[in-house]
């Protein structure tokens, strides 16, 4: 199993969010984890990928068969462990370019490997823009800054294709798209997806499913999941609503 | 009468002279720990003297360039048979305020009753009677929140005052009326005046003070105020400065505020008029969830002088500092602007912000400003910015092309301007007749009058600007 | 989250990089006895072979420094100076006139190469003529060829002295008089040696130049003096770099650099200083006291100060514009990083005296470790100075909660049609930043360095482009702790 989190239970500021929460993902599959506002969401994106302040007071993360608790945000990285941000964050100054260089060079040489030629990493760039329809010119910005809404959700799946990780989760990621760039984030996804990988998609809403097909849908309520079914449990939750999953609770 | 080798200016020689000539008669009247204080500070004044241009905090002063003049004392209070009100008519159109009249430095009551006990316990009147009569809130915190060792003027302040207000609120008291200090001078001769006020807030207590200080004549004198305002926790305070004085007259204003937990201060310094004035204002935030907001507005002419220093000490985590000061610098008029944000080692998560907008109206007047930071905690948001510009040529096309004559549109810009500080003044009727003189000012109708500058009392009709709005 | 070293930890060791360039070249000295007093400035001079003028103006400015005081009001902490216990003249003992790189003391491109500029690859690869400084005389002055085409002066200040009196006698002093302060008058009277750059009317220096200055002998007082006169139309690039090798005593360095530009004249000025800083309690580090100074004499004319700070234990330099001609133009920008115990206090004068000068200033503190950095600034408005115009931006940016970053500007505004803007804001580094960078697998060490070099961007852009490379490389080493 590439992703087994056990009876997790994670506090922020003493406040406990994720109150026994348990998901098995394998290589391969995509899962989508959907829910109301405030069911503590986002906390998992953070406790999975490190987040200082979030606590860990029960249970465990695995990933790769190993718990990664003593992991730096850093080092789950560069594991494998990739997160599409809900909100990006702006980092001025610093090229879109020397950002992903670095990051890349950051992978390769956790894994004792070589830093990228230049030329490579150009080709790379060049392709992976294409998948997700960046125009070149953004990615000579700075990171993040004075990109709309739907380029930093682009340049997140960009991001992601350059690292190639083997764990995603998108936090959101649909939030704020309009229909044309929900399709081209989707087609990034989809493009990306291969047996050796997976994907945890965190969405509030069903549409973003519509295409990116997910093999499991988990619905969340109060710091844990409540019901876990296919992909018509998507339909069914958007046909019923939210109400109906307190009463599930 | 001097003893010893620093070569004294004139004004030097006369505080000096004055306090080893009248020592026993300033102490006749203080309590024994008063008297400690007096000696002490005079020692300190003896060494130091006054402040001069070389010291940082008072480079670009005007003061110390007036050292060469002389000026008498007051020694006892003079009685009038009259009330303060008639003396002084200054009532704020539509509200009514207790008021503490102070006369040439001296408490002024007709009455002979110079301490009241107001609703829920509130004590006010002078200090003299204050640590006569209630010593222990006194000594605890008389000279306890000012240092007079800052600069000689705190010093011979400590040394040499007669008389000032004292004010306590209980606790849990929230006070209804706004308490109002009028600071008259009316004498013919040149009068130097050391005036001390203390004001204690009891917890979770509410005080709105006015602290006016008007001229009643032409002639020049010399007002040195310190004011010592201690909060305790979550005790809040709207302090407004009022300073409509005449163009002789020197006007410096000390005033130090000690904040604990979750206290508030508000504090508003409205400068309409005067000679040479400098605020200095002491804010030490020292228990957790302070804050206080600290704004300005000068309007200076002629060869009017306004010198604003604002400290703000950020001691412990967790507190809030805002600051605004705005000016209008007009004919020959300079202006000084220093703000200082100290945030001390672990004052983590401190929010401190300062801001300095002027505008100067003539190739004569002339601006400086300093704002400071100065920041020994990591985890903070702080900030400060200052201009110094015109109107914003843009607006003025825009208004006048929508008919608006120029005259209209810059007055009604630099109102604006203005309004930005005393949009923040909470006492409703105080704000409109704060509007109303800088309405009048800003037209050039606001002057030192016979009776009263601040025409408070004399509602006569309304100032508007002749603009048809619905043209914007 | 569980972190193997945890945020404070990271940060410990990011602020305790070790100085890199800690080695002394040994090559022979000439070196005046310790002490200062007439007879020692009389020795610098006659060792000089200079003329008596220049005698003279040495011990004018020498009297007068006997007569002031050692200026207290920067906001930095430090032992008394004992002006006594320094050596004032130190010279590499000339062997016989250099014609060629061959002929340098090998030991000293050794020292060039370790620096990672040496001559060579400078000559062949960035054509930048070099005017090497080892401990205050001008060993080899390259590319005087090309120079001597266009009529351009670049030499030493000695050898100035000796064979263009005139130039110097016309211009030194005229931005900084010796009577500016404690240092300048200092300066003056002991100056050892420095550089003396003339473009003449309508000559565009087609290359860069640069000085490279290295303190190196022990306990020396360095004391430069650099003049750069450029004449109506002209244009120059001038470029400062300078490190110092590691000693324990803290050594005295007080320069002076005077620009005058005449109408259209353009000169940009470019440092990177990077001198030893101290070690990680503070001991020893270079006390650096500098008196910069531009004179926009004429109209339109335009100086540029840029600057990368990163060493000396006590920084004390505010590179000044006096914009004199009207629509003449002044710009500073500024990246000054403190570590460990450094004290900075630096910033910039604007003094507007023309019409319609514009002046710019960009200031990007960043404080890491027990460190104090200050900006100070004065902007001066005269009277005459209709329509003008200056914007400042002061930025501090705090690692750690141990240092200090402070703001203390000065606006003096004395006309009416003028605008000044300031603004400044203070804050530590971003938490979201470091996770998001930390979360595309790059380390907090990089993750600082990266985000503290695209905080200094703005300023690093204005370098030229060969000194932008080691400049984003030093932002680098003096916080990340790493050697290279």
């Amino acid at each position: 199993m590439l992703l087994n989190i056990k009876d997790l239970h994670v506090s922020i500021n003493g406040k406990e969010i994720l109150k026994g929460f348990n998901l098995g993902v394998n290589k391969g599959e995509v899962h989508a984890i959907m829910g109301p506002n405030g069911t503590g969401k986002s906390t998992l994106a953070a406790a999975i990928t490190g987040r200082e302040g979030y606590e860990i007071t029960q249970g465990e993360i695995e990933y790769k068969g190993k718990d990664i608790e003593d992991l730096s945000p850093d080092e789950r990285a560069n594991e494998g462990i990739f997160l599409s941000f809900q909100y990006p964050v702006e980092i001025p100054g610093v090229s879109m370019t020397n950002f992903m260089r670095t990051a890349i060079n950051a992978q390769r040489e956790y894994r004792g490997e070589e830093s990228i030629p230049a030329g490579e990493f150009l080709k790379k760039m060049e392709e992976k823009k294409n998948l997700v329809d960046i125009h070149s010119k953004l990615t000579k910005r700075s990171v993040n800054e004075g990109f709309s809404g739907g380029e930093k959700k682009k340049n997140e799946i960009f991001q992601m294709a350059m690292l190639e990780p083997m764990l995603a989760i998108l936090d959101e990621t649909d939030s704020g798209l309009d229909i044309d760039a929900l399709k081209v984030v989707a087609r990034g996804v989809n493009a990306l997806r291969s047996d050796e990988n997976a994907f945890v998609i965190i969405t509030h809403y069903q549409r973003l499913l519509d295409y990116i097909e997910p093999d499991f849908v988990h619905v969340m309520w109060d710091g844990r999941i409540v019901k876990s079914g296919g992909k018509r449990l998507a339909l069914e939750l958007e046909e019923k609503g939210y109400d109906w999953v307190k009463e599930l609770y | 009468m001097l003893t010893i080798d620093k070569k004294y200016s004139k004004l030097e020689s006369v505080l000096f002279d004055h306090y080893v000539a009248n020592k026993n008669d300033l102490n006749s009247s203080c309590q024994p720990g008063v008297s400690d204080e007096r000696e002490k500070a005079f020692n300190f004044f003896k060494e130091t003297g006054l402040p001069v241009n070389k010291d940082e905090k008072w480079r670009n002063s005007l003061l110390p360039k007036h050292y060469g003049q002389s000026y008498t004392f007051d020694t006892s209070p003079v009685i009038y048979d009259k009330a303060a009100g008639e003396i002084f008519d200054c009532v704020i159109h539509g509200y009514s305020a207790h008021i503490l009249p102070m006369l040439n430095g001296w408490y002024y009551s007709s009455s002979k009753e110079s301490m009241q006990i107001l609703e829920d316990g509130v004590i006010a009147g002078s200090i003299l009677t204050a640590q006569k009569e209630y010593p222990e809130l006194f000594e605890k915190h008389f000279g306890k929140i000012a240092d007079f060792q800052k600069d000689g003027f705190t010093a011979t302040n400590t040394a040499l005052f007669r008389d000032g207000v004292f004010i306590y609120v209980p606790d849990n008291v929230i006070v209804k009326n706004a308490i109002q200090l009028l600071m008259m001078v009316n004498r013919d001769d040149r009068l130097l005046m050391n005036s001390r006020n203390l004001i204690i807030l009891g917890k979770n207590s509410k005080l709105d003070f006015m602290h006016c200080d008007d001229s009643i004549n032409h002639d020049s004198s010399f007002i040195n105020t310190l004011t010592e305002i201690y909060l305790d926790e979550n005790a809040s305070l709207d302090l407004y400065k009022l300073q409509n004085i005449n163009d002789e007259t020197t006007l410096l204003n000390n005033t130090f505020i000690y904040q604990e937990k979750d206290s508030r201060s508000k504090v508003a310094v409205l400068t309409l008029n005067g000679g040479k004035i400098r605020n200095e204002i002491d804010v030490d935030l020292h228990g957790e969830g302070a804050e206080s907001d600290l704004n300005g507005i000068y309007l200076m002419d002629k060869k009017q002088h306004v010198d604003n220093q604002v400290f703000v000490r950020h001691s412990v985590p967790n507190c809030y500092s805002n600051e605004l000061f705005k000016g209008v610098l007009d004919d020959e008029a300079s202006a000084i602007f220093n703000g200082h944000i100290y945030v001390a080692k672990d004052a983590q998560k401190t929010n401190a912000f300062q801001r300095n907008n002027n505008i100067l109206m003539t190739p004569e007047a002339s601006i400086d400003t300093m704002p400071f930071l100065e920041i020994y905690a990591d985890d903070v948001k702080c900030s400060h910015g200052a201009t110094v510009g015109q109107l914003d040529e843009d607006a003025m096309f825009y208004m006048m092309q929508r008919g608006i004559s120029k005259q209209d549109a810059r007055l009604l810009l630099m109102y604006a301007f203005a309004s930005e500080v005393t949009s923040k003044i909470s006492i409703d009727p105080l704000r409109i007749s704060v509007e109303d003189m800088i309405k009048r000012r800003l037209r050039g109708e606001l002057s030192i009058c016979e009776k009263c500058v601040l025409h408070c009392s004399v509602p006569d009709k309304p100032i508007e600007f002749e603009i048809d709005m619905s043209k914007i | 989250m569980k972190d193997g070293k945890g945020k404070n930890g990271v940060l410990e060791e990011v602020t305790s990089g070790e100085y890199k360039y800690g080695f002394v070249t040994d090559i022979e000295m000439d070196m005046a006895p310790k002490g200062l007093n007439e007879d020692i400035i009389r020795f610098i001079s006659s060792k000089k072979n200079e003329p008596d003028w220049m005698l003279e103006l040495r011990l004018k400015a020498f009297r007068h420094w006997q007569k002031m005081k050692e200026p207290k009001w920067a906001h930095v902490k430090y032992p008394p100076i004992d002006f006594q216990d320094i050596i004032y003249y130190a010279a590499p003992k000339k062997k016989k006139q250099l014609e060629s790189l061959n002929e340098v003391d090998p030991e000293l491109l050794d020292t060039f190469n370790k620096l990672g500029i040496s001559l060579e690859e400078q000559k062949m690869l960035a054509g930048v003529a070099v005017d090497a400084v080892i401990d205050s005389v001008s060993v080899k002055t390259t590319f005087q060829d090309t120079l001597a085409k266009h009529d351009i002066i670049f030499c030493s200040f000695s050898e100035a002295v000796q064979n263009h009196p005139e130039l110097i006698k016309q211009y030194m002093g005229k931005a900084v008089p010796y009577t500016d302060n404690y240092y300048a008058a200092l300066n003056t009277a002991v100056f050892s040696d420095g550089s003396f750059c003339y473009i003449p009317k309508d000559v565009r220096c087609p290359i860069e130049l640069s000085t490279y200055f290295r303190i190196n002998a022990a306990n020396t007082g360095q004391f430069e003096r650099t003049l750069i006169v450029a004449e109506e139309g002209s244009y120059v690039s001038y470029l400062e770099g300078c490190t110092a090798p590691q000693r324990d005593e803290n050594q005295l360095h007080a320069a002076i650099v005077e620009i005058i530009a005449m109408d259209d004249a353009e000169v940009k000025y470019s440092t990177v200083q990077n001198w030893y800083p101290g070690d990680k309690n503070g001991k020893g580090g270079i006390y650096n006291f500098v008196t910069k100074r531009g004179l926009c004499k004429g109209r339109s004319s335009k100086i540029s100060w840029t600057q990368v700070e990163t060493g000396s234990a006590i920084t004390w330099k505010y590179p000044s514009c006096f914009l004199m001609g009207d629509n003449s133009i002044g710009e500073f920008y500024s990246v000054a990083v403190t570590n460990n115990y450094q004290q900075a206090d630096t910033g910039s004068k604007m003094v507007h005296i023309g019409k319609n000068t514009k002046s710019t200033i960009i200031s990007k503190g960043i404080s890491a470790g027990k460190s104090n950095n200050s900006y100070r600034g004065l902007v001066r408005i005269s009277k005459k100075a209709a329509n003008s115009r200056n914007f400042s931006q002061c930025d501090s940016l705090l690692l750690g909660d141990q240092c200090g970053a402070h703001t203390f500007p000065y606006i003096k505004t004395g006309n009416e049609t003028s605008i000044v803007e300031h603004e400044a804001t203070t804050s530590k580094i971003s938490e979201d930043q470091l996770f998001y960078c930390r979360q595309r697998g790059i380390n907090t060490e990089k993750a600082i360095g990266l985000i503290v070099n695209g905080y200094a961007k703005e300023v690093l852009n204005k370098l030229p482009m060969e000194f932008a490379v080691e400049a984003q490389k030093l932002l680098a080493i003096t916080l990340e702790g790493s050697v290279g």
